[in-house]
C-alpha cells in the first residue's frame, strides 16, 4: 500500500461509510461475534485500529477471512458504528491489491460436494476476491 | 432621534478576537443620531456599566445600543443600568455580537462586517423606540407542584415551611413516587421507605399542603403570578371522607388479575387497591378497567363489606379550578421499554429483570417478601450477572444518547447487598465505565469490589440466551483480558435507561414550557438558572429536568422551592410592557388575532369609535396586557395592520431590515 | 393478486423445492408469482462498500422490471431478499449510488427505489394473513414441534429489512402456528450458520451450526424450517445427529395439501 497511513484510514471510513469516532469502546461487537475465537484482530479493535491509522495491520490480518458478515455487531452496536462494515472495507483493501484474493478458482473443485448450493460459491467469490 | 450612544463590548476575547471592535465603534459614529460611541473590555462589569451611566448623564443620551452578548444574557443588566442613570429601560437595544456573530465566524473581516451591520440595525431600531412603562400584576400566594415523588414532596415541604400554601397533584393513587419502590439507597444503604415515609406523612399533615392524588392537570391558563389550573380528580369510587383505610375491600375483592404497578408488574393486585401499605392517602381506588361491578354491574362485594359505607360506584371525575402564583414540574421518570434491546431477552425470560424489578424483589414488602429468588421457579440464584448501560449512551437510533447517571451506583448497591446477604452467590457486573462522581460514591463502588468481591468485567454483553434447563447463557466480552466470555447465570439484571415520564410532554405543552429532544424540560440557563424554566413562573424539580439521584433531587427540590418562595413573597409583579396594541381606528373586528393568540389575551368589545368625525359603534379587538406575552402572533395575522407590538413595532422591524440591506 | 417474483440462482438448481412449494402454495392461497423475465443473480452477498456500484446493478434491473410492470417484488431466498432490499434502500436514499447506477443503466426512466420489496413470508403475514392461511389448511400439522431458523440475513440490519424484531422475531413462529404445528422458540434462531465461511473454514461453520442445532434440540424441536438454501445446507451438513432442516415452503405446501402434487 502506498497511500499514507492517514489516507488509508480515511479510505476505510469512506468505503465503509462509518464513523469510528462514534465508538464508546463497550465491546458489544466482540461480545456478539460468532467468529471471535478465530480472529487475530477482534471486531472492537478494528474500530480503534482505524482511529489509530493502522490500516496496514488490518489489511493483512486473518480476521478478514473469518468475518461472516452476519451483521450481529452491526445490529447490536449501541453507537451505530457498524464494525462489520469496517471489516469489509479492510477486506476490500486487501482483495483489491494484486494477489490479494483469498480464493482462487483452482481450489474450488476440491471444496465442492453434491449438495453445495450455488449461493455459497457466488457469495464466497464476492467476499474473497475482487 | 438624536442622542444615541453606542457601547461595544470586547467580552474579553470572546468578541474582540473575531470582531474589530474599534472598527465597529468608528462605523457606529457615522450613523445618524449617534452622538457617542465607545468600546470596553467588559461592558457588563461594574466599571463598564459605570461608563454607560456616565455617558447617559453627561451626553444626555436619549437611547443606547449595547453591542455585546445575547439579550437573554444581559439585556436586563443594561436596562437596569440605564434606568439608574435616568433613561427609560426600554430605550436600550442589544446588538448580539457574540452568539450571533463572533462565536460563529472565524474570519475577522467577515465578523467585523457583520458586527457593523448588526450594530447599524440596532441603532436604526432604537431611534424609533419609545419609552414604555411596565404594568403591574398581582401574585396569587399559592404554588402548584405537579408530581408527588420525592422531588415534589420536598419542594412542597420547603415552600409550605416558608409560609405559603402548596397543592401537590399526583396522578397515581398515592404520593411517594419511584423512591417508595426502592429498597435501600446509596451510598449509605439506609432503607428508602424509612427515610421517605416520614416526609410523606409530613406533607400530608402539613397545614399548608393540600394533596390531589389520583388527579391530573387538565388545563393551564394565565401567567406568572396568576395561573389558573383545572385539575381532574379521577373518580376513586371511594369516598375519601368516609373511608377508614381498614383494607377489607382489598382483601375481599375477587378480581385480582391486574398487575401491581408498585411491584413493577411482578405480582397482582385487586381491582380496588392502594398501591402499597404505607400509601398516602390510605384510601383505595377502584380500577375501572378491572372492577367487575363497574364493567358488568354484577359483584358489589367491596360495597357489602365496607363498614364505613365509603364505596360509591356512581362517582364521576371532577374538575377543580385553582389559582396559583407559581408552578413546579416534578413529573419524574420511567424505565425505558426494552423492545429494541431484545438481545438481552427481557421479554423471553422471567429471570431477566430490570434493576427496578430487583428493588421490589429485594424489598421485604415485595412479591418475594425480600427473598432473592428467581421469578420463573422461585429458586435461589447462584450466579447473577448485571448489565450496565442498557439503552443509555446510545446512538439515537438505538436508545437514549445520555448517561442515566444513577445506574452505576445502584448496580454497585445491588451487587454489594446481594454479596452481603448471600455470600455464596457469584455476582458479575459488565460495565463500560463506572461513573461515581458523588460524595462517597467512588468509595462505595470500591467497597463493592474490594470488600464484597463483586466481579467487575470491563466489557458489554452481546446476548443473553435462555437455556433449556432454565439457566441463562450470557455472551459477553472481557476487554481487558481480551476474552469472549460465556457465563452461565440464573438471573440477569439490566440497568435500563431512565427517561422522563411520558406525561411530561402534555404538561409541558400546557405550560408552554420548553423540552429538549429527549423530553427533559429545559432550564432557563443550564448553569445559572438550573431550576427555572424559560417560561416565567414555571420551575423544575427532579428527573424531569435531567437524570439525577436522590441527594441531587432533594437539593434541586429545595432550590426550586426557594425560587418559588422568592416569587410568592412579592405582592405584585411588573409586567412586560412589550405587548400588542391595536389601533382601534383600523380594526374591523374580524377575529383573526384572537384565533391565533396562545394566551387568550385578546377579546372584542363594541366601542364608540370616532373615525375622522364619524361616530359609530364598532366591534374592535382589545388586548389584556396582563395576559399578553408579546409573542407577536397577532401582529403578523392581522389583515389590516391594526395590531402592533410595543417595543417591536412594524416600523422598527422594517427600519432594522432597511439598515441591514443598506 | 399478482406479484413480480425473483427466484434467484439457487432456487433454479439445488433449492428447486423451495421454489416449487412456494409457487404451488401461492396458487392454493390465491395469489400468483409472476417470474421476472430477465433476472440475473443478485451476487449472494450485499456489497457493503459504498464505492461498489457494478455488483448492485443486477438487483436494480430486477427492481426496475417490477416497477415497469407496476408490481410489488417478492423474493424467497433470504440472501436474495437481503441484497435486493438493501440495494433498493440505496436507490431510494443514497444519492451517490442512485446517480451512478442510473447513469450506467440508462433506463427509460431513472429508477429511484419505487418498487416495494416483500419477502414471501411478508406476503403470507401482511397480504394474505395468517388467519386466512389457517382457514385454508387442509392437513394441519397438529402435534409437530417445529423450530424456526431465521439465520442472520433475513432480519438484519433491521432498520432496512424492517421485517420483524431482529432479536426476538415471531413471523415464522406465527406462520408455524397458523399451520397447526407448535413453534419451538430457541435463542440461537437468529444466529449465523457460518454462511459462505463453510467453504474455507468448515470447522467454524460446524461450531456455529452445532450451537444452533443443540439449542433447538434442547428445546425439543423435531424439525427446523428455513428460508435460506445456504443455511439449509450448512445446518444439514455440519451437524451430526441433528433434526431435519427443511424449507418453510415445504410445510406450507404440506398443510395446504399441495405437497404431493409438487413431489409427484
Amino acid at each position: 500500500m502506498e497511500a499514507s497511513k492517514k489516507r488509508q484510514s480515511e479510505m476505510v471510513q469512506e468505503i465503509s461509510g462509518t464513523n469510528p469516532l462514534k465508538c464508546m469502546k463497550c465491546g458489544k461487537c466482540s461480545a456478539s461475534c460468532p467468529a471471535y475465537e478465530k480472529m487475530d484482530i477482534k471486531p472492537h479493535q478494528f474500530v480503534s485500529y482505524v482511529i489509530n491509522e493502522d490500516v496496514e495491520a488490518l489489511a493483512k490480518c486473518d480476521s478478514l477471512w473469518v468475518c461472516l458478515s452476519c451483521f450481529a455487531c452491526v445490529e447490536r452496536c449501541p453507537r451505530d458504528v457498524k464494525p462489520g462494515k469496517i471489516v469489509d472495507a479492510a477486506r476490500q483493501l486487501a482483495v483489491r491489491q494484486k494477489g490479494g484474493s483469498y480464493l482462487v478458482p483452482d481450489e474450488i473443485p476440491a471444496l465442492v460436494d453434491e449438495d453445495l448450493p450455488q449461493q455459497l460459491l457466488v457469495s464466497a467469490f464476492r467476499k474473497f476476491r475482487r | 432621534m438624536h442622542g444615541i450612544g453606542v457601547f461595544v463590548c470586547h467580552c474579553g476575547s470572546n468578541i474582540a478576537a473575531t470582531v474589530d471592535v474599534k472598527k465597529v465603534v468608528e462605523m457606529a459614529r457615522l450613523e445618524p443620531g449617534v452622538v457617542h460611541a465607545e468600546e470596553y473590555q467588559y461592558m457588563c462589569s461594574e466599571a463598564g456599566q459605570e461608563r454607560i451611566a456616565t455617558a447617559i448623564r453627561e451626553k444626555n443620551l436619549k437611547g443606547i445600543v449595547v453591542c455585546s452578548c445575547s439579550p437573554r444574557m444581559h439585556e436586563a443588566t443594561f436596562r437596569k443600568c440605564a434606568e439608574k442613570a435616568g433613561l427609560n429601560p426600554y430605550m436600550v437595544e442589544i446588538a448580539n455580537l457574540r452568539e450571533q456573530c463572533s462565536w460563529i465566524h472565524k474570519d475577522i473581516e467577515e465578523g467585523t462586517e457583520k458586527a457593523v451591520i448588526l450594530a447599524r440595525a440596532a441603532i436604526a431600531k432604537v431611534s424609533l423606540n419609545t419609552s414604555l412603562l411596565p404594568g403591574e400584576s398581582r401574585v396569587t400566594k399559592r404554588a402548584l407542584v405537579i408530581g408527588g415523588g420525592i422531588a415534589g414532596i420536598q419542594t412542597a415541604l420547603d415552600i409550605a415551611d416558608a409560609g405559603y400554601e402548596v397543592d401537590i397533584v399526583e396522578k397515581t393513587p398515592s404520593i411517594g413516587g419511584k423512591m417508595a419502590q426502592l429498597d435501600k439507597t446509596f451510598p449509605t444503604l439506609d432503607c428508602s421507605a424509612c427515610i421517605l415515609t416520614p416526609k410523606m406523612v409530613d406533607a400530608a399533615a402539613h397545614e399548608r399542603i393540600n394533596l390531589y392524588t389520583y388527579s391530573e392537570i387538565e388545563k393551564v391558563s394565565g401567567f406568572v403570578g396568576d395561573f389558573t389550573v383545572d385539575i381532574r380528580k379521577k373518580a376513586r369510587y371511594v369516598n375519601m371522607d368516609k373511608c377508614t383505610g381498614c383494607g377489607v375491600c382489598m382483601e375481599k375483592c375477587p378480581s385480582k388479575k391486574a398487575l401491581s404497578e408498585f411491584n413493577s408488574g411482578l405480582n397482582n393486585r385487586p381491582a380496588i387497591y392502594t398501591p402499597f401499605a404505607q400509601a398516602i392517602p390510605n384510601v383505595p381506588v377502584i380500577d375501572p378497567t378491572q372492577c367487575t361491578k363497574l364493567k358488568t354491574g354484577k359483584c358489589g362485594i367491596c360495597e357489602r363489606f365496607c363498614q364505613a359505607g365509603a364505596i360509591d360506584y356512581t362517582q364521576k371525575d371532577e374538575i377543580v379550578t385553582r389559582k396559583y402564583g407559581a408552578i413546579v414540574v416534578a413529573t419524574g421518570f420511567e424505565i425505558i421499554k426494552l423492545d429494541n434491546l431484545e438481545e438481552y431477552a427481557y421479554s423471553q425470560s422471567k429471570d431477566v429483570i430490570t434493576s427496578l424489578e430487583l428493588e421490589r424483589i429485594m424489598n421485604a414488602a415485595g412479591p418475594t417478601k425480600g427473598h432473592l429468588e428467581r421469578l420463573s421457579d422461585g429458586k435461589a440464584p447462584k450466579n447473577i450477572v448485571f448489565v450496565q448501560c442498557v439503552g443509555s449512551r446510545c446512538d439515537e437510533s438505538k436508545g437514549k444518547p445520555y448517561c442515566s447517571k444513577i445506574c452505576c451506583m445502584y448496580t454497585a448497591k445491588h451487587a454489594m447487598l446481594i454479596r452481603d446477604k448471600y455470600p455464596d452467590v457469584n455476582v458479575t457486573v459488565f460495565y463500560i465505565d463506572v461513573r461515581t462522581p458523588g460524595k462517597n460514591f467512588d468509595e462505595f463502588y470500591r467497597r463493592a469490589v474490594e470488600e464484597y468481591g463483586v466481579n467487575y468485567v470491563k466489557g458489554q454483553v452481546g446476548k443473553v440466551a435462555p437455556q433449556p434447563d432454565g439457566s441463562l447463557l450470557v455472551h459477553g466480552v472481557d476487554l481487558l483480558d481480551g476474552k469472549q466470555l460465556k457465563i452461565s447465570a440464573d438471573m440477569v439484571v439490566l440497568a435500563a435507561a431512565v427517561e422522563p415520564s411520558p406525561s411530561v410532554r402534555k404538561i409541558a405543552t400546557m405550560l408552554t414550557a420548553s423540552i429538549d429532544t429527549n423530553n427533559f424540560l429545559t432550564e432557563a440557563h443550564p448553569k445559572l438558572r438550573p431550576v427555572e424554566s424559560p417560561t416565567a413562573g414555571v420551575f423544575l424539580s427532579g428527573i424531569c429536568q435531567g437524570p439525577k439521584d436522590i441527594p441531587e433531587t432533594v437539593s434541586q427540590a429545595g432550590a426550586a422551592a426557594v425560587k418559588v418562595v422568592g416569587l410568592l413573597a412579592k405582592d405584585k409583579l411588573l409586567t412586560n410592557p412589550c405587548t400588542a396594541k391595536p389601533d382601534e381606528l383600523m380594526c374591523n373586528g374580524c377575529g383573526s388575532c384572537a384565533n391565533v393568540c396562545p394566551y387568550g389575551a385578546i377579546s372584542y368589545e363594541v366601542k364608540e369609535i370616532n373615525d375622522h368625525g364619524i361616530r359609530e359603534n364598532r366591534r374592535v379587538a382589545v388586548v389584556n396586557s396582563a395576559l399578553c406575552q408579546g409573542c407577536g402572533a397577532c401582529t403578523v395575522t392581522c389583515p389590516s395592520g391594526t395590531m402592533d407590538l410595543q417595543g417591536f413595532s412594524n416600523r422598527q422591524i422594517l427600519a432594522e431590515v432597511d439598515a441591514i440591506c443598506r | 393478486m399478482k406479484y413480480s417474483y425473483y427466484p434467484g440462482c439457487t432456487l433454479r438448481t439445488k433449492a428447486k423445492k423451495l421454489d416449487d412449494y412456494a409457487r404451488a402454495s401461492a396458487k392454493a392461497l390465491g395469489f400468483e408469482l409472476e417470474e421476472l423475465e430477465d433476472w440475473q443473480c443478485c451476487g449472494g452477498v450485499y456489497p457493503l462498500s459504498s464505492d461498489e456500484i457494478g455488483s448492485k446493478l443486477s438487483s436494480v434491473r430486477a427492481l426496475n422490471e417490477a416497477k415497469v410492470k407496476g408490481q410489488e417484488l417478492v423474493t424467497l431466498c433470504s440472501a436474495c431478499h437481503h441484497v435486493i432490499k438493501r440495494v433498493n434502500d440505496d436507490m431510494k436514499n443514497v444519492e451517490d449510488i442512485r446517480t451512478r447506477a442510473n447513469n450506467y443503466l440508462k433506463l427509460d426512466e431513472p429508477y429511484l427505489g419505487e418498487t416495494e420489496v416483500l419477502h414471501f413470508l411478508e406476503v403470507l403475514r401482511d397480504k394474505v394473513g395468517f388467519d386466512e392461511i389457517k382457514k385454508k389448511v387442509v392437513n394441519p400439522l397438529t402435534g409437530r414441534k417445529i423450530g424456526a431458523y431465521y439465520g442472520c440475513l433475513l432480519l438484519r440490519p433491521s432498520d432496512i429489512i424492517a421485517f420483524d424484531n431482529p432479536e426476538n422475531p415471531t413471523i415464522i413462529e406465527d406462520f408455524i402456528r397458523a399451520l397447526g404445528a407448535e413453534p419451538v422458540v430457541y435463542p440461537y434462531r437468529n444466529e449465523c450458520c457460518g454462511g459462505y465461511i463453510s467453504l474455507k473454514d468448515n470447522d467454524l461453520s460446524k461450531k456455529m451450526c452445532n450451537t444452533v442445532m443443540d439449542s433447538a434440540k434442547g428445546f425439543e424441536a423435531e424439525m427446523l424450517v428455513t428460508a435460506c438454501p445456504l443455511c439449509q445446507y450448512n445446518l444439514t451438513k455440519n451437524t451430526a445427529g441433528g433434526v431435519p432442516v427443511i424449507y418453510f415452503t415445504e410445510i406450507l405446501a404440506e398443510a395446504l395439501g399441495v405437497k404431493e402434487e409438487v413431489d409427484a
